[in-house]
């Protein structure tokens, strides 16, 4: 019975968020594009119409032909395919880097909101320091020591971008743990650790969803930027910015060899910003209605 | 006052320990030996001990810690294994152009940002204001270092209006300066626009506005004042941010600064250079933070009243959460 009871419950409130988020047709947009995106990336074998490292030697350089309707690169790399290709590695950075940061942030957040006192201290102040480095900076710098590869690029976005997730899941927490429920289901005897995991962490989300989808899209620009500086994907796995770099050295003669891999860094990074936007709108009860 | 700028002041000595804690964790994590990576797999093992012994790495981490300590007293950050100069030097040195690049770019971001979004806001819901939103989310969206490609592309190759890269005249700041701003400029605008719509809505604008005051004065002297409060508390870490997008834009740009050489510094391996280029971007960037805290602790009495960065900080957290307060009840 109490269970069908939250299941109604909570299938209502996503039912609710839907209803309010399909209002606005740029975040539509946005979740259109993204989950193409992410069709794209998985379907890349079956879009792509060649390999991403098949050569041309007769096609080197060419521009919007039947063959090419993107052109190709030095090598005859048709631009396209590669293009589409690009989209995994992009996707798996902006989405497994998040991952990581939300899992240890809201992890690190839930115990320093829920325990206070000197635990909290310690975190925050910890976290103090960890964000006096300038964000970017640290992530290159990690990035580039533990070596160029896509896993580590991953590791060193997801760990740079911890303290914001910590910091929003804490202040999140501390509106939550007076509530009554947190008091009643302390008086059932609940340990600490099913009250954080079942009451507390699942109310204090709503505000981290709205961080959580503009940060793959912040993650993506930031993936892109470690690939531009060769910290990223290795060459001949096609990234986006990767690309990018590789179409800097005949930006004066072939420039859209660097102009569509932005453009797709682009449109991929805004579609996460205007779904985020959605999504806050959606969440604020001050615009219900 | 006096107190608040006393433990604000205080609040740097950690963090400057716990950034060179950091910055001497990073030859830490070095996958394998730094030394053997160094020299390449070919060294000797008495090259390998002498560089081991020169970098301290046989040490324990505490010894390693204080030693590190007292040299960046003494201004000593090691010399480059590139170029075999003293990496404080060549910092100081450099230290200008990246100040410049970062600072105007702040300037301008918010000299931009700021009008734009009053703009947006006065005009609510017609077409300028979606039009100017809509384009400043591309901005957003944009990578900085595609879009200075770009620029390069369009003004310096096709117009050749501008330099392509190199610093010689001031007209080689343009192109550098719109690269690393515009994304700013856009998130400024977006950001006074919302919190402008948030205080318009407040009683007593409408209690300005009951009064029988000017549009013009009741935007500027009641709104835009309290709208901007949260954006310039938040100016010091668009600084780090900023420092961020420098370190492409000096790449791409050719500018000789810290940026430059940090990325310099990283590709080639270069230890002494990260560890001195990181310590001091980040010692510039907390500076900046504290600067901003305190003058805006001598302008704003609601600052002050709150000794101390800890709770000034935390309460910006709560600043943030309370808009997302009711978000969670719903």
């Amino acid at each position: 019975m109490v269970t069908k009871l939250k299941k109604t419950r909570k299938k209502s409130k996503l039912k609710d968020l839907w209803r309010r988020l399909k209002k606005n047709r740029l975040a539509v947009a946005g979740l259109i594009v993204l989950i193409l995106l992410i069709f794209i990336a998985i379907a890349a074998p079956l879009l792509a119409p060649y390999s991403y490292s098949a050569q041309d030697s007769k096609a080197s350089y060419s521009t919007g032909t039947a063959e090419h309707p993107l052109g190709t690169d030095k090598l005859g790399r048709d631009l396209m395919s590669r293009l589409i290709w690009g989209a995994r590695a992009s996707l798996e950075m902006g989405a497994i880097a998040v991952a990581i940061a939300a899992a240890v942030g809201i992890t690190i957040g839930a115990i320093a909101g829920f325990f206070g006192g000197w635990t909290e201290n310690i975190c925050m102040r910890v976290l103090d320091i960890y964000q006096s480095i300038p964000m970017l900076l640290l992530c290159i710098t990690i990035a580039a020591i533990l070596g160029p590869s896509l896993q580590n690029a991953i590791i060193a976005l997801g760990v740079c971008s911890v303290p914001g997730y910590a910091r929003l899941m804490r202040a999140s927490v501390l509106t939550v743990r007076e509530k009554e429920y947190i008091e009643s289901a302390r008086a059932v005897n609940a340990g600490n650790a099913r009250i954080i995991l079942q009451h507390i962490v699942p109310n204090a989300m709503a505000p981290l969803i709205v961080e959580i989808t503009m940060g793959v899209g912040s993650m993506i620009l930031a993936g892109s930027l470690l690939s531009f500086v060769g910290l990223g994907v290795q060459p001949p796995t096609p990234e986006w910015g990767t690309m990018i770099a590789e179409g800097r050295n005949v930006m004066r003669e072939h420039a859209t060899l660097a102009l569509y891999p932005g453009i797709c860094v682009m449109l991929s990074v805004l579609a996460c910003n205007l779904l985020g936007d959605g999504l806050r709108d959606a969440l604020d009860p001050r615009l219900k209605n | 006052m006096l107190r608040f700028i006393r433990n604000r002041l205080l609040m740097m000595i950690p963090i400057v320990l716990g950034i060179s804690f950091i910055v001497l964790l990073l030859l830490e994590i070095t996958p394998g030996d730094p030394a053997k990576m160094l020299l390449g797999t070919q060294a000797t093992p008495e090259r390998l001990a002498a560089l081991r012994a020169q970098l301290g790495l046989d040490d324990p981490i505490l010894v390693r810690f204080v030693n590190f300590l007292w040299q960046i007293v003494h201004g000593d950050f090691g010399t480059s294994f590139m170029t075999k100069r003293p990496v404080f030097e060549e910092m100081i040195m450099r230290m200008p152009y990246t100040l410049v690049l970062v600072g105007i770019s702040l300037a301008v971001s918010v000299g931009l940002g700021i009008p734009l979004g009053v703009y947006a806001a006065t005009h609510h819901n017609t077409w300028k204001d979606n039009g100017a939103m809509f384009i400043s989310l591309f901005f957003v969206s944009m990578p900085v270092f595609w879009f200075a490609l770009l620029l390069v592309r369009f003004f310096g190759v096709e117009l050749r209006w501008l330099p392509l890269s190199g610093i010689d005249s001031w007209q080689s700041w343009i192109l550098p300066i719109v690269a690393t701003s515009l994304g700013f400029v856009a998130t400024i605008a977006r950001q006074t626009r919302s919190n402008m719509l948030e205080v318009i809505r407040q009683d007593y604008i409408v209690t300005a506005k009951a009064k029988g005051l000017p549009e013009r004065k009741v935007i500027y002297r009641h709104a835009l004042k309290n709208a901007l409060i949260p954006i310039i508390m938040v100016i010091g870490n668009m600084f780090g941010l900023l420092i961020g997008g420098a370190l492409i834009t000096e790449v791409i740009f050719g500018i000789p600064g810290l940026g430059q050489y940090t990325i310099a510094g990283l590709t080639g391996r270069d230890y002494p250079v990260i560890q001195g280029s990181v310590f001091m971007l980040s010692v510039m960037f907390s500076l900046v933070i504290l600067i901003v805290d305190v003058v805006f602790a001598i302008v704003d009495p609601r600052i002050r009243s709150q000794s101390g960065r800890k709770k000034h900080k935390d309460q910006k957290d709560g600043n943030k959460i309370e808009e997302n307060t009711q978000k969670i009840e719903a």
